[in-house]
């Protein structure tokens, strides 16, 4: 079938900010869809809230709106734009819902719009709980028996009919928001109450507990004409019970046999059919493990997080494919565009082994719960590749960058045997390392396996593991030990720590021994056709093992290190800066080549480099490739942490840093030398100290009189950063830190309470480029992540703004800065300070770029390149102003991490940001509320309960919430306070204090708001944290922060909402 | 123990013994299916060949011997990356490397199953030694793998005596080149009274037994050395009872008929190649295994068949509707076992052929 003739001009909807459930992998489909669209002349506009996306770049779409996704967005835009089709089936749940908001009022069809791929109606039957059922019943495809309800007791009277445990799933909820299992009617009224009222629609589905069964998914497309395939199928280690998203995944299935694998391939496709989906689809299946029974689970009619992972393991571009049969196309119309021989009609084989591991976030919320449940709470994921399950799970597990190397490195030792046991009920983040300990101390597989119900077969794969740990420790290395651990996948480090040599000796004997890493091609058909992509793998062998890799001779070659999984403090910012950056090169005439494990990325797509290598980011993995690529140099400073951390490894294998020396970075985060170059440049800094013991931290603290800042050296994402106000504070403090990392000195810096500055500058050793100048609406101690951050700064003097901009030049001159430089600093009574430099990429580099319309990750690679500022036609120094405002606002996934606290501080929380841009301010953060999902006023109730430094800031605050109809209620201080002020507050009484209480009114769902400043230190107040928790497992918004609580009270109150202004950002001049 | 994989230009791959330790000789092929094993080994339509599974990881589910094609296996040599040391599936009653060595079969693991298949890629099939003698002289052993042939292995795979499956729907001759025992179950199932001929079973006896319809089996080897079936076939294509036949049978109608095949550089062997239906230009993905094919040019041009089905990847012929007659035949595998069921509707679409019983 031809393309549809009718289709002009396609509106592509995001998903919108990072949250947990909803990452970068609708940024990779997103961008994959608009880039196919155009191939095909399409006009694309394109509607995301998210600004760190790839997909919202002038590049990939022709009109790009960086907006709110709200119905009112969508309306207005589709009149102002007037596209002839929305693709909904690209953007996540959030793309998915809106669409079907805008179908259900019947908008699109009075303006004549229509929704291609999918249609409405098949989304309902696939979204719907009881439609869907009625699907399933209709053509024979098992279910568990299940019963929506809408109200807590009909939820109690199905459940004491089909008994306990159930699983509870709300409707048109994403990663599984407020859902759960159900063990007795305690838990079942706690989990329905809260899933009925996250639900779009009140609905929620009470349904079998069939955990412990297999879990099995299959992706699969279909286009217009009926034809379909399957991609991939995945089989989860974690049976079901545990979130996909959150299990240890493995493509293909591994314990099927190819009755059960056809069994359930040919109900996935009988599916597809039945709901006459056209595009890309994921059907999730249990599977009784002692027989062939089978229930669907659950089936999403889009592209997914599991569709992204499918797409990376097996090479097939499902979101590029999906966009094609949107347009009209047939499978057996689309070419593979990895072999260019075959079509996209045909199956993926995989000849290697997948492994998927989620990326929690527990090391950021270590008050959180680490128990895995039906919720989703991964914030990313890594994945693998290898010919055999132990080395692509020993990959995936040093890809994590949690400090695991190893199925050795969380330390069980200490456990019994029966609490070992105990533990392994539990399902969370480091099961399989209990299972390991377990397997160690002889304790039997099936023992493990009754327990945990995981497959005898991945149980067995992590007892070999084990054992390769015992020969390692035990026996002598001998070359046939070492091929085998290194066919496996342990690192020379953890052999060399077991057999008590060094590294360096494991290395020389491998290569005496001929052991080397050979790179395998991904290329979707198990060498059956020869590939056109490079898109490799490594595997450990011998000498006979095909190494497929082969450098391209006579060609100049860059390597872009990436970013690893998404998580907290490391976003997909990194992602979007190394893709530019690789673009960058690539228009430059390089070889761009491209090192990453994130499956979800746009960078870990086939075609972004010229090759691309799906490894683990260690020194180790990256020499193997370094070996063969021999490429001329390395971009290290758009790949955030991880990429600056092998800065060191890169220059030992002789690669050359492009870009800002290693010296240089050094300076930027050492404090003596730093401490020198700001002397040198003569540009203060808050006043610190560097210390080693708790002793010394007191002494510097009241020297330069409390608060202070304290934080150890070498941190990201302002992990272990503390404000202390006490020695007390200190103490503890210092006690905390040197848990995680004794080596590093501890810095005290006097705490300056001032408006926080943040500029993003090119620099090409004479000249450098602000492309403005950002300021936080939080002062200083939230991390800057965390922080609402608007451009241009609306607050500081010119005389404060020319001062940034000379000593960001003076800084960049001084750390001999080639490239990127992020510096943060603080603006306190007009006096400019500096508190920290990145002489690399920064989270706001995307944001500024877009708003300001610079293209500043090209230029810098450029710079790098060895052009100058001046030549590539702009005037150094800070530019002009933009008119409008542009305010990134950050977005948190608190109500996902049960028992996380959520007060702001200086270590990060938030997942990810939205922007609102408008020609005003208060607009702007109208906006930028919106997007994050702040959209008030609706009961106009509010709770303040505030610390005792904050009593007379908050009395304005309250007053214009006052002014806006809102009613107060506020605990005894507080309210004293307001009511001597003349505000009107409602007393309202403390947790311990008898109902009603605070919570009592929390759990009202009538509250629109909490403002609660937790007193600084490290005092949880307890009540506080409880509340914090239950507001926000309510669905009620939490401020921390006054300044924070201001601006949505500004936001508020000037806002009319029907007539937001609508911001094209291709048009914002590339100056 | 040591084993070599010894190929015909030259190449030695240096693994592990699984299975029998015997010396063998025979035709190497590589299979793309991640599943399915067992039923790859026990397809009668691998006798005469060595097969290397692609996907790397094989045994997993162990050995289930309801899931045979045929009584045992008929493979010549069995070639993987790994075998699973342990086998993980609720119907699993023995492990692979038990299976191979029962049943006398040699094999390698542990060898770059990757670098096997791209050589057989660019170079094609090849013949092949799997040993586990370590002097081996290649001087020697090259020549002898070049003149090796397969031989007339559809007499070696074909059942001994006509059996009977009783059924209460039309009445069904299957000729048995070698058939999967998917084939029999799937008319079985739909009712069919299905009969079993050996190979070489006269025509005319299969005709005396008046049946409502005639299925021609997949099977081994190149066609054109079956030259006494195709005498027979001639006969069954001039009767008027409905034939439909499946890859060898595919092939040997064709020849019967005036028809030519000929060898694909190194065939299609898996459960992903995506065969497109011309009367209604759907795309279903098939079982394949063939190194043969039809050339469907000559019989089109004297209007005796046209094609019905064609491979989306390369073009190349996948089924043949003859002219004037209720004769329609495939050379992808409907039955499955392993690989994807999608194409099942053809045992319906016979049915309808005798008659529509069903």
């Amino acid at each position: 079938m031809p393309k549809n003739k009718d289709i002009h001009k396609v509106l592509v909807i995001g998903s919108g900010p990072i949250i947990i459930g909803q990452a970068a992998e609708f940024d990779y489909a997103g961008t994959q869809a608009c880039r196919s669209l155009k191939e095909e002349g399409m006009e694309v506009v394109l509607l995301n809230s998210n600004p760190a996306t790839i997909m919202t770049d002038k590049d990939i779409a022709d009109r790009v709106y960086i907006e709110p996704l709200t119905v009112e967005v969508v309306e207005q835009l589709i009149l102002k734009e007037k596209p002839d089709s929305v693709l909904p089936t690209l953007g996540g749940q959030a793309g998915l819902n809106l669409a079907m908001e805008l179908d259900e009022k019947g908008f699109l069809k009075e303006h004549n719009v229509r929704l291609i791929g999918t249609t409405a109606e098949t989304i309902k039957k696939a979204e719907d709980r009881q439609e869907f059922k009625d699907t399933m019943e209709k053509i024979g495809e098992p279910v568990a028996a299940s019963k929506v309800v809408t109200t807590v007791e009909d939820g109690l009277a199905f459940t004491n009919t089909i008994g306990y445990p159930v699983v509870l799933r709300p409707a048109y909820t994403l990663g599984g928001s407020g859902g759960g299992i159900a063990h007795n009617e305690y838990e079942l009224r706690e989990i329905l109450e809260n899933g009925l009222r996250l639900s779009r629609v009140g609905e929620v589905l009470v349904e079998r507990c069939i955990a412990g069964w297999k879990e099995i998914e299959y992706e699969v497309m279909r286009d217009s004409a009926g034809n379909c395939i399957t991609v991939c199928n995945m089989e989860n280690i974690d049976p079901v019970g545990v979130h996909t998203g959150d299990s240890i995944v493995v493509a293909p299935s591994q314990t099927l046999g190819d009755k059960e694998y056809q069994m359930l391939r040919t109900s996935a496709l009988n599916i597809i059919t039945e709901l006459g989906i056209t595009g890309g689809c994921n059907v999730q299946y249990a599977l009784n493990p002692e027989s062939f029974e089978y229930c669907v689970i659950e089936v999403n009619p889009r592209v997914s997080r599991s569709s992204a992972l499918a797409s990376k393991a097996t090479g097939y571009p499902i979101a590029k494919v999906a966009a094609k049969i949107a347009l009209g196309y047939t499978l057996d119309e689309i070419p593979n565009a990895i072999t260019g021989k075959t079509y996209a009609s045909f199956e993926p084989m995989l000849d290697y082994c997948v492994v998927k591991i989620p990326r929690l976030p527990f090391d950021k919320f270590i008050t959180a719960k680490r128990t895995l449940t039906t919720q989703m709470k991964a914030t990313g994921e890594v994945m693998s590749i290898c010919h055999n399950f132990e080395g692509a799970l020993m990959k995936a597990i040093r890809s994590l960058e949690q400090h695991v190397d190893s199925l050795m490195s969380y330390d069980f030792s200490g456990f019994s045997s029966e609490e070992l046991l105990d533990e392994l009920k539990i399902v969370d983040d480091r099961r399989i390392w209990k299972i390991a300990e377990a397997i160690r101390r002889g304790l039997s597989q099936e023992m493990l396996h009754e327990v945990t119900r995981i497959d005898h077969w991945f149980i067995d794969k992590i007892a070999i593991l084990v054992e390769m740990e015992q020969t390692l420790k035990h026996q002598e290395l001998t070359p046939d030990i070492l091929l085998e651990a290194k066919r496996m996948e342990f690192p020379d480090s953890v052999i060399a720590r077991l057999t008590g040599k060094t590294e360096a000796e494991i290395k020389a004997m491998r290569q005496e021994c001929g052991i080397t890493a050979a790179y395998k091609m991904v290329d979707t058909c198990a060498a059956e056709f020869a590939a056109a992509t490079p898109y490799y793998y490594s595997v450990y062998g011998d000498q006979e093992t095909e190494n497929e890799a082969i450098a391209t001779p006579d060609r100049k070659k860059v390597l872009v290190l990436g970013s690893g999984p998404i998580r907290i403090g490391q976003g997909i910012e990194f992602d979007f800066c190394s893709v530019h950056c690789t673009w960058a090169f690539s228009k430059e005439g390089y070889e761009t080549i491209i090192v990453n494990n994130n499956p979800e990325t746009v960078s870990t797509d086939f075609d972004i480099a010229d090759k691309l290598y799906f490894e683990p980011l260690t020194p180790e993995d990256v020499e193997n490739m370094v070996n063969i690529e021999k490429p001329d140099g390395a971009v290290v400073q758009f790949g955030g942490q991880t990429a600056i951390k092998l800065t060191e490894a890169l220059i030992r294998m002789g690669v050359k840093i492009l870009g800002t020396s290693a010296e240089n970075v050094d300076a930027a985060e050492d404090r003596e030398l730093f401490d020198g170059i700001l002397e040198q440049c003569r540009i203060p800094r808050p006043k610190g100290h560097t210390v080693f013991t708790a002793e010394e931290a007191k002494k510097a603290a009241n020297e330069l009189g409390y608060p202070v800042l304290v934080r150890p050296s070498y941190v990201l994402g302002g992990q272990g950063m503390r404000i202390a106000v006490s020695d007390e504070d200190v103490e503890e403090y210092i006690g905390v830190i040197n848990q995680i990392a004794q080596e590093h000195p501890i810095l005290v810096d006097k705490y300056l309470v001032g408006k926080e500055i943040e500029v993003d500058a090119v620099c090409d050793g004479e000249d450098i480029l602000i492309p403005g100048i950002m300021e936080h609406i939080e002062r200083a101690g939230i991390h800057s992540g965390d922080s609402i951050s608007v451009y241009p700064a609306q607050t500081i003097s010119e005389q404060a703004k020319a001062t940034i901009a000379e000593y960001t030049a003076r800084l960049a001159k001084a750390l001999h800065v080639i490239g990127m430089i992020n510096i943060q600093f603080i603006v306190c009574n007009d006096e400019v300070y500096v508190i920290e430099v990145n002489p690399r990429s920064s989270r706001t580099v995307p944001y500024i770029s877009k708003v300001t319309g610079i293209p500043i990750v090209p230029l810098a690679t450029k710079v790098i390149l060895g052009y100058k500022l001046k030549d590539l036609g702009y005037e150094p120094g800070l530019q002009p102003e933009a008119k409008h405002i542009a305010i990134k606002m950050p977005v948190f996934s608190f109500e996902k991490i049960r028992g996380a606290d959520i007060s702001l501080g200086p270590e990060m929380k938030s997942t990810g940001e939205c922007l609102g841009i408008a020609e005003t301010f208060n607009e702007a953060l109208y906006k930028a509320f919106l997007g994050a999902g702040i959209k008030l006023p609706k009961y106009k109730n509010m709770i303040i309960t505030v610390k005792e430094e904050d009593k007379q800031d908050i009395i304005p605050i309250a007053r214009r919430f006052e002014a806006l109809g809102y009613r107060i209620y506020a605990t005894r201080g507080t309210e004293k306070v307001l009511k001597e002020n003349g505000i009107k507050a409602i007393r309202t009484n403390k947790l311990e204090q008898p109902a009603p209480n605070l919570m009592d009114l929390i759990l009202g769902h009538k509250i629109d708001v909490v403002i609660d400043t937790p007193p600084q230190g490290v005092e949880h107040q307890k009540d506080g944290f409880v509340i914090r928790r239950n507001a926000i497992e309510t669905g009620v918004n939490v401020l921390t922060s006054l300044d924070t609580a201001e601006a949505l009270v500004t936001s508020l109150e000037n806002t009319d909402l029907n007539h937001l202004t609508l911001i094209d950002i291709a048009t914002i001049a590339n100056r | 123990m040591k084993a070599f994989l010894i190929l015909e230009d030259g190449h030695v791959f240096t693994g592990t013994s699984i299975g029998s330790a015997r010396e063998v000789i025979s035709e190497i092929v590589f299979n793309t299916s991640m599943t399915g094993y067992l039923e790859v080994m026990t397809d009668p339509s691998y006798a005469g060949q060595a097969v290397c599974m692609t996907y790397p990881l094989i045994g997993n589910y162990g050995i289930c011997y309801d899931d045979q094609e045929s009584m045992k296996p008929w493979i010549d040599g069995f070639i993987v990356r790994e075998l699973s040391r342990i086998p993980s599936n609720f119907r699993s009653v023995d492990t692979i490397q038990h299976f191979l060595a029962k049943h006398d079969i040699p094999g390698i693991a542990g060898i770059d199953t990757r670098a096997l298949t791209k050589i057989l890629r660019e170079k094609g099939t090849m013949n092949g030694m799997i040993t586990v003698n370590e002097n081996y002289d290649l001087d020697t052993i090259i020549p002898r793998l070049k003149a090796y042939t397969t031989g007339k292995v559809v007499e070696k795979v074909t059942c001994r005596e006509k059996t009977i499956l009783k059924g209460n729907g039309p009445k069904v001759a299957l000729m048995d080149f070698g058939a999967k025992r998917n084939i029999a179950k799937s008319l079985n199932e739909r009712g069919c009274q299905v009969t079993i001929y050996p190979a070489l079973t006269p025509a005319e006896e299969i005709l005396k037994d008046n049946p409502d319809g005639i299925m021609l089996s997949n099977g081994p080897g190149d066609p054109k050395e079956c030259t006494s079936i195709i005498q027979e076939i001639k006969k069954l294509y001039a009767s008027e009872v409905p034939i439909f036949a499946i890859c060898l049978g595919h092939q040997l109608m064709a020849l019967a008929t005036g028809g030519d095949t000929y060898k694909m550089k190194y065939g299609h062997r898996g459960g992903n190649h995506p065969v497109k239906d011309l009367a209604t230009g759907r795309v279903y993905i098939s079982s394949q295994n063939h190194g043969y094919v039809v050339d469907a040019r000559g019989l089109e041009e004297k209007n005796i068949a046209k094609p019905a089905f064609i491979n989306v990847n390369d073009g190349t012929n996948e089924g043949m509707a003859y002219v004037g007659k209720n004769i329609f035949t495939v050379q992808f595998h409907p039955e499955a076992c392993p690989g994807p069921q999608d194409s099942s509707y053809l045992f319906d679409r016979f049915m309808d052929m005798m008659g529509g019983k069903r």
